[in-house]
């Protein structure tokens, strides 16, 4: 062919660009899609609890993935150090995923149960007042500002939109539920842990009068990994094959 | 019309149409900040609809009575003199950003504020990256490209007063989204951060980019398209479908900022890095390739080496470059599959780019005394150095074995550095040198000795950046995986942050060292302006005036 064709066509050497560079993302995304085994077959997932929710939006928000990854890799020292490899189920609600680029700090993806609520206040009010070497930014104001959940029902709503299993019950009681998440001693407790297994209902900031961006980060921290059931999880059943 | 003035101006469509635009947007941001529960949006509307009204004051000042000088025919020549200018801006911004969050990680406990949640790594960061790649590289491509399409083509830049509405446009969604991240407005994908809002203005703003450049080459006066166009063209129409794909995600109400990605974890992950690899594929090589094939040439006077290699490496780096973001996700939950053919591709991804530096450098074949006697020329030789070896370093770190200890750890931010601070600094840098005498019509630049200066001292920036971010990278790679002769993983995790504190050091020096270098480019380039010899009027060869359309 000459390629003379395409360099006297403005639309037509367009046209080849966009044909040429379309190839790869559809050959390598799309099947993700609809490949079976993509997404392994796991009990336990659940989407977030409202407040853990919260929590996820101001690991966001404050760009935690910059130095935090959530994915352990299938190598021999990270799985010692911190756990079992990731699934792709483990993140299968995350809009958007969380798995990070980098390692400023260690990986969170099972930190949930490592810490207590209480060093987690310390760590996140000054991460060097628990550990001296840390090079970590202080997040003080987060136990003392108020966490704004005037919207927590949309967001379930918007979630649910794009995929995530959220049934209309727990759309209704969402403000409820997450209210009731940050108090053990409220009516909803239950309520809570009936809709979403495994949730962990405590007063996370230690401070039982309000409810605090710190009440959400924690209660998200401390859930991170904690979900799927490994002894019912077998890698090389053929659903899981990939 | 004004009836002082002598010149009647027709009516113009382009006239019509971007004002209004202006106007709409002014209005959107005002209800916006009116409406709005959520006080994030409140700030980014106000934001907004202030950029919008200066913009239309601008307009009305530069339009309301008279044709401007610069658009009765002729090369569009303000708008690329404005780019340079906010090129300079931001490179600045987006240096010293880098060079504070770099002394935060050496020193937390003096560059952390624990008052100012705005001053956090994890806001500044995305500002960092976002105004170095985005703000100063984008400025840059965009200045660099409306020139040399309109050398190219013999042509104007086509649509009236659209170049400017892109500039403007542009520098507008650079402002809502480096505002946005100090507020914590942030969709958390790397280099694309900015929220629906923002995404979708810059759609709007970079449709219109695409454009202005394609119009113009439509309207050339000359047979063939000239090899740094396909670059630039290239560049525009493949960022547009990574922009658009990656960011497409639902807000949760058009009153909150907050929006939540159309995909979910495995999937978003893709789709994310095949974005972020191609980030760097088409903003920070096809576009800087573009700059390479013009300026190269025209400094060194000497023809492109081979008209068979760019095409052949023009079309192999396009069609390469897009399988290549699985080697960001190696032995994740990313299935097998993907990550073996994304590593494949990285790999075989190094012959393409090769052929890019074997034809800029070659071109300076009969030349090669420039090296020695215009830094200028030096700067823009030693930047596709940097291209080679970055671009044979990234095949290197996409490989399974080498991965695992790469990734996660600082070697990434050393690699990418040796890219952005050598290749797309280094080519950037020569270009401005060359533009800012040809279009402000001064003879040369204030001082060669200057842009010495700047070469070494931020030469000697980047050597500190990069070894000392190797250093720091494989041993952190190795303590992760060091194990003591009983079977145990030999260092905590904190050991290893530990062991980085001398290299963070040196890493922030390297820093300091670059932006200083860009620091004395900005005085020399003002001076330039300022002082230097005036060109006689002849001296550039010129478009024949054509009627304002």
């Amino acid at each position: 062919m000459k390629h003379e064709i395409l360099e006297k066509n403005s639309i037509l050497l367009l046209i080849g660009i966009l044909l040429v560079v379309a190839i790869g993302g559809a050959v390598e995304i799309a099947p993700l899609f609809w490949v079976n085994g993509t997404v392994e077959k796991v009990d336990g997932m659940r989407p977030y609890t409202p407040l853990e929710l919260e929590g996820r939006n101001i690991y966001v928000r404050e760009g935690c993935y910059v130095c935090h990854s959530q994915m352990i890799r299938s190598l021999r020292d990270e799985v010692e150090r911190y756990g079992h490899y990731s699934l792709a189920a483990e993140s299968m609600y995350d809009h958007p995923f969380q798995w990070g680029s980098e390692r400023t700090g260690p990986d969170l993806a099972r930190v949930g149960g490592k810490y207590s609520d209480e060093w987690q206040r310390a760590h996140l009010e000054d991460p060097r007042s628990v550990v001296p070497e840390s090079v970590m930014p202080p997040y003080k104001y987060l136990a003392l500002t108020p966490l704004d959940y005037r919207d927590i029902e949309q967001e379930l709503k918007t979630n649910k939109a794009v995929g995530v299993p959220y049934t209309d019950d727990e759309i209704k009681n969402a403000k409820a539920d997450l209210e009731a998440q940050a108090d053990p001693n409220s009516d909803g407790a239950d309520a809570v842990q009936k809709r979403y297994p495994k949730a962990q209902v405590r007063d996370f900031d230690g401070n039982p009068k309000e409810i605090t961006e710190a009440d959400a980060l924690i209660a998200y921290l401390q859930m991170l990994g904690t979900l799927v059931d490994f002894k019912t999880y077998h890698a090389d059943a053929p659903e899981n094959r990939r | 019309m004004n009836s002082v003035t002598t010149e009647q101006q027709p009516w113009r469509f382009d006239l019509a149409f971007f004002p209004a635009i202006i106007a709409l947007s002014f209005f959107a941001g005002l209800f916006e900040a009116a409406r709005s529960p959520d006080p994030r949006m409140v700030m980014q509307g106000w934001t907004f609809a202030a950029a919008m009204l200066a913009i239309g004051i601008w307009y009305l000042v530069r339009y309301g009575a008279r044709v401007p000088e610069d658009e009765k025919g002729g090369y569009a020549n303000d708008v690329v003199k404005a780019g340079v200018i906010a090129s300079m801006f931001w490179g600045i911004a987006g240096m010293l950003v880098g060079v504070i969050i770099a002394l935060q990680l050496s020193f937390p406990n003096l560059f952390y504020f624990p008052d100012l949640p705005w001053t956090n790594f994890g806001r500044m960061r995305p500002l960092h990256t976002s105004a170095v790649i985005f703000a100063f590289g984008g400025n840059v491509l965009i200045a660099t490209s409306f020139y040399v399409v309109q050398r190219t083509s013999k042509a104007r830049l086509f649509g009236g007063s659209m170049p400017w509405f892109v500039f403007w446009g542009y520098n507008v969604f650079i402002l809502l989204a480096g505002t946005g991240y100090l507020e914590g407005i942030t969709e958390s994908r790397e280099y694309a951060e900015p929220e629906w809002y923002a995404d979708i203005w810059l759609t709007l703003v970079w449709v219109c980019y695409l454009i202005t450049f394609l119009g113009t080459i439509i309207k050339r006066k000359e047979p063939h398209i000239y090899v740094a166009n396909w670059f630039y063209l290239s560049f525009i129409v493949t960022i547009a479908m990574l922009h658009i794909v990656n960011n497409l995600s639902l807000p949760v109400s058009i009153w909150e900022t907050k929006s939540f990605s159309l995909f979910s974890g495995v999937q978003d992950a893709l789709t994310q890095w095949w974005y972020g690899h191609n980030a760097v594929g088409f903003f920070l090589t096809a576009g800087f390739l573009g700059i390479m094939y013009y300026f190269i040439p025209k400094r060194v006077e000497r023809p492109i080496y081979s008209y068979r290699l760019s095409i052949v490496h023009f079309w192999s780096l396009i069609f390469i470059y897009i399988w290549a973001g699985p080697h960001h996700l190696l032995f994740t939950a990313l299935p097998e599959w993907t990550q073996t053919l994304g590593m494949t591709f990285s790999i075989i991804l190094w012959m393409p780019s090769w052929g890019g530096m074997i034809n800029g450098l070659m071109t300076l074949s009969g030349a090669w005394d420039k090296l020695r006697t215009d830094p200028v020329v030096r700067m823009l030789v030693v930047s596709v150095a940097f291209y080679g070896m970055s671009t044979f370093e990234g095949p290197v770190m996409s490989i399974k074995t080498v991965n695992a200890l790469s990734h996660y750890t600082n070697w990434t931010i050393g690699h990418v550095h040796s890219g952005a601070l050598g290749w797309v600094g280094y080519v950037s840098f020569g270009a401005l040198y060359c533009l800012v005498p040809w279009l402000w019509k001064k003879q040369r630049l204030y001082s060669l000795a200057l842009v010495e200066w700047h070469f070494w001292i931020s030469t000697l920036g980047i050597v500190l950046y990069i070894t000392s971010m190797w250093v720091a990278g494989i041993m952190q790679g190795l303590m992760w995986r060091a194990y003591n002769d009983f079977g145990f993983l030999e260092y905590s995790f904190v050991e290893t942050v530990q062991a980085m504190h001398p290299y963070y050091i040196i890493r922030a020096l390297g820093g300091l060292l670059y932006l200083t270098g860009v620091l004395i480019m900005a005085y020399n380039l003002w001076r330039t302006v300022r002082s230097a010899p005036q060109l006689s009027a002849t001296a550039e060869p010129q478009l024949a005036m054509e009627p304002v359309s």
